[in-house]
């Protein structure tokens, strides 16, 4: 299955990706699976998505990284959130 | 529009003039962000506002109507900036309408306490060469976790 992946502020310069498509195995079945699996990609992905305070959102909404994926999902991984 | 993420200039005196003019209710409240020309260890000569374009445009609009439930508005609008902003520019505005002016108010600062913490904006403030990734203050996760203990005490 095909899924989006997005990275912002400081996770995205440390992985120095903002966005990927990724062909997934359907054994991925959750937001936990998938940063196990980019997490082999280096050892920047791996401290990036292990950062104690990451948020994953699934199609827009944040989520527990228990969260399942499907496909045509879009993942984003980003820290604390500092708006308005 | 109710809420508009936008990258060009925002300019808050005309924006609550429309909103006036459109929704002449009792009781109006507008809030109006500027960018600061400091932060604690110093000067900030500008500032730049990363955002995940389509997820904000969500959080905003979920945020919205769950003020209007919350509190009986008329109307709201939320208006974010991002991208590349100098300090004094205009980033955030909001307006809320009612009947009276105890929810105009309450439901104007539910918006913005909550959009602080939960709309995926990320600030970076920049001073000279040197650029910082803003945190999460401790302030506002308070101020966020105040209108949920008034959830609870519902």
């Amino acid at each position: 299955m095909t899924i989006t992946v997005k990275f912002f502020s400081l996770i995205r310069e440390a992985v120095a990706t903002e966005q990927l498509t990724l062909e997934i195995s359907e054994n991925l079945l959750t937001v936990e699976a998938l940063k196990a699996e980019l997490s082999l990609r280096g050892e920047a992905w791996e401290e990036a998505l292990s950062h104690p305070n990451l948020i994953q959102a699934v199609n827009q909404r944040v989520v527990f990284q228990e969260e399942g994926i499907k496909d045509g999902d879009e993942v984003a991984f980003f820290p604390p959130m500092t708006g308005g | 529009m109710l809420v508009h993420v936008t990258d060009r200039a925002i300019d808050p005196g005309n924006l609550a003039a429309a909103f006036y003019r459109h929704h002449p209710d009792a009781a109006v409240t507008t809030f109006s962000g500027f960018v600061r020309d400091f932060n604690d260890a110093g000067q900030v000569d500008s500032l730049y506002l990363e955002c995940y374009l389509e997820m904000a445009t969500r959080v905003l609009t979920d945020l919205g109507n769950g003020a209007a439930q919350r509190f009986g508005l008329r109307a709201w609008q939320i208006v974010h900036r991002y991208g590349h902003l100098q300090p004094s520019d205009p980033i955030v505005f909001v307006a809320t309408s009612a009947d009276h002016r105890g929810e105009a108010f309450a439901a104007c600062e539910f918006v913005m306490d909550t959009l602080k913490t939960d709309a995926p904006f990320w600030k970076r403030e920049h001073y000279g060469e040197i650029g910082q990734w803003v945190t999460v203050k401790d302030i506002d996760k308070d101020r966020r976790d105040r209108w949920s203990e008034k959830d609870s005490d519902q």
